[in-house]
């Protein structure tokens, strides 16, 4: 199993940066924004940096893809060293569910569009009266 | 066939959801559907029996046959149990509500869509309430959320559509945050069955991971659970849904979520790091009591019935939080957990009252065509079953001796009495009276307030009468016959301190 202090070091820490910069990026974009289809571009690119940090979690220096080698009998595999597969896995399963998550938000935003002419945020608030 | 009811419960309404879609017909799939979740309920209450008869022990059910560590694992103890069989009677109920009628479910020939999301929405909430692995509970969480996001999006106005839409960016930022938090735990402990993680995590409580891994979890959790700031999804969704789908939401989603929040602090970090080192009770009791207050006065004054209610239920889940905080703790040994008791059976009783309730003003909706409390005059002359179920749900909420309200309020204020906490016992009993005003609102305005023209009964449909009235039948039952639930609860509590490492004293030390 894979724990903190095997993650490669040469590289310090900044596959962390890169994940909490994304994050932030995209969180405020979601704030920020008042373009609906824009919002939904931040929450994707905030999604997708905890792609990043699960995957980055499951790298383990000098590992190679978890797959048994066709030329090695059984036994010979100890000597190499595997990536930690199971996160990998884990971030298939939350694609999937980011993929269902825009759709779902993307068709609202037709169904908005379809009803409202707009989809700017503010404008459709003005539209709904001050009673939010 | 008793030990696989762990996974029936998550399978029947994952199976039974696409077959509706094949029914089409709107009345074949309204039955189709009641006759899934009836099953589930069958198999909840087989569960509550079988986890009673363990003795504290808990069932352990490998998903596919896969032991631990390879494969996922359904966890079932007190706790759960209590859980799962209030979201699968919730459901029995809220399923036939109305039988023979179309549109109240969703827009006119989409029925079998909307069972569908429906059943995917039960199906994501048992899958929460019995897995015992993490990951599993982030999975089952985004089911349950896409389910109802399309589900709310069904309502008949349009602002149902941006309700929907708001709720899906604050779900999924707070699925997301969860899904952080999940991550770093699985950094530190390298696995993802809650048991596990619970046994590895003391070894690192002290790394300040652990702390913002707990810090993602809560305000993830925090976010579904609609705690006091970060409820400005809640009355949105809840008013401009289907009023259905509000009833059943209001009775199962927020549920399922304060149970997660309970198995977050109890069996995975425990209560020696939760309330000994963060002493999270200091900030999550504020927040409560402000959830109490501000929830209860913004209920007040508003117009829309729905929207009341909505509030009210910031409130009421104001009560369940503050239940963790008056645990009454000397270092690990346990000297009062009253309190606790008293969220978890208000767990069941504010189900049981707002899904209730949300049922009636469904009635309300559906003969006299009104959610706005200013047109529901000769409501109680109209509607004289409504009303009465009406009445006996308002008594329940505002915490009446003889209902289900005043046993989680009897509780709580014996918790916080027994903890020393005199202001909180005081206040509890103080916002139990603004309750009082915002169900005195409707009384008034249904049977003080004569309309002008004649008055023709209109009562709501047998269907939709039988339903309420069970509630409110159990509403009346559980408040008398409090052994029961609040002997369930009493158990459930107990194995979660017990699980948290906790040590039982009893008395003064």
């Amino acid at each position: 199993m894979i724990a903190l202090n095997e993650i490669p070091t040469e590289y310090g820490l900044w596959h962390y940066w890169v994940v909490v910069s994304l994050m932030m990026l995209g969180l405020y974009i979601v704030i920020a924004r008042d373009n609906l289809i824009k919002r939904i571009m931040g929450l994707n690119i905030f999604q997708a940096s905890v792609i990043m940090f699960y995957v980055a979690m499951g790298k383990v220096r000098g590992g190679e893809a978890p797959i048994w080698p066709l030329n090695t009998m059984e036994g010979h595999y100890q000597d190499r060293v595997f990536s930690n597969p199971v996160p990998h896995v884990l971030m298939l399963t939350a694609i999937v569910v980011g993929i269902a998550t825009t759709a779902l938000a993307l068709a609202l935003v037709v169904r908005i569009k379809e009803s409202y002419g707009t989809i700017e945020e503010d404008e459709i608030r003005e539209m709904d009266g001050s009673v939010s | 066939m008793i030990t696989h009811f762990p996974s029936l419960l998550i399978v029947t309404p994952l199976i039974a959801a696409p077959i509706c879609l094949l029914l089409r017909n709107g009345t074949l799939v309204r039955i189709w559907s009641t006759l899934a979740a009836w099953a589930c309920l069958y198999f909840a209450w087989g569960i509550l029996g079988q986890v009673q008869g363990l003795d504290g022990e808990t069932i352990r059910y490998a998903m596919g046959g896969w032991e631990m560590p390879l494969g996922i694992e359904l966890n079932i103890d007190a706790a759960n149990a209590f859980v799962v069989l209030i979201i699968t009677g919730i459901a029995s109920v809220v399923f036939p509500f109305g039988l023979g009628h179309s549109g109240l479910s969703g827009p006119e020939g989409k029925e079998h869509l909307f069972y569908a999301a429906f059943l995917l929405c039960m199906c994501g909430l048992m899958g929460i309430a019995v897995t015992g692995d993490a990951f599993n509970v982030f999975v089952f969480l985004e089911i349950t959320s896409l389910s109802s996001y399309a589900l709310i999006s069904m309502g008949s106005s349009r602002r149902a559509l941006m309700a929907a839409y708001s709720y899906l960016i604050m779900g999924t930022i707070g699925g997301t945050f969860i899904l952080v938090g999940i991550g770093f735990v699985y950094a530190l402990t390298g696995t993802l069955n809650m048991v596990d993680i619970a046994e590895r995590l003391p070894s690192v409580i002290s790394s300040p991971t652990t702390i913002i891994a707990f810090g993602f979890l809560t305000l993830g959790v925090g976010i579904k659970l609609a705690i006091f700031p970060l409820y400005q999804w809640l009355p949105n969704a809840y008013s401009f849904a289907p009023s259905k789908v509000t009833a059943f939401l209001a009775g199962t989603a927020t549920k399922v979520s304060y149970y997660v929040l309970l198995r977050l602090f109890f069996t995975i970090f425990g209560i020696a790091f939760i309330f000994n080192k963060l002493g999270v009770q200091n900030i999550l009791m504020p927040l409560s009591l402000i959830a109490m207050f501000v929830g209860s006065i913004a209920a007040i004054y508003q117009t829309n019935a729905k929207r009341l209610f909505a509030y009210s239920s910031i409130a009421q889940i104001g009560y369940m939080t503050l239940g963790i905080c008056l645990l009454h703790l000397d270092g690990l040994k346990v000297l009062n957990y009253d309190g606790l008791t008293g969220g978890i059976v208000h767990l069941f009783n504010h189900a049981i009252m707002k899904c209730g309730l949300f049922l009636i003003i469904a009635c309300v909706v559906y003969r006299m065509g009104t959610v706005t409390i200013g047109e529901m005059k000769g409501f109680a002359y109209r509607m004289p079953w409504t009303f009465a179920a009406f009445v006996v749900a308002g008594l329940s909420i505002i915490g009446v001796p003889g209902t289900v309200g005043f046993v989680s309020k009897w509780y709580l204020v014996l918790g916080a009495v027994a903890g020393g906490h005199y202001v909180v016992a005081g206040l509890i009993l103080l916002s139990s009276l603004l309750a009082v005003v915002y169900v005195w609102k409707i009384i008034e305005v249904g049977y003080f307030q004569k309309p002008t023209e004649p008055i023709e009964k209109i009562e709501a449909p047998l269907t939709m009468l039988v339903p309420i009235w069970l509630l409110m039948f159990a509403a009346i039952f559980f408040g008398f016959a409090t052994e029961l639930t609040g002997g369930v609860a009493e158990t459930a509590a107990k194995t979660l301190l017990s699980a948290g490492g906790a040590t039982f004293g009893g008395g003064t030390p």
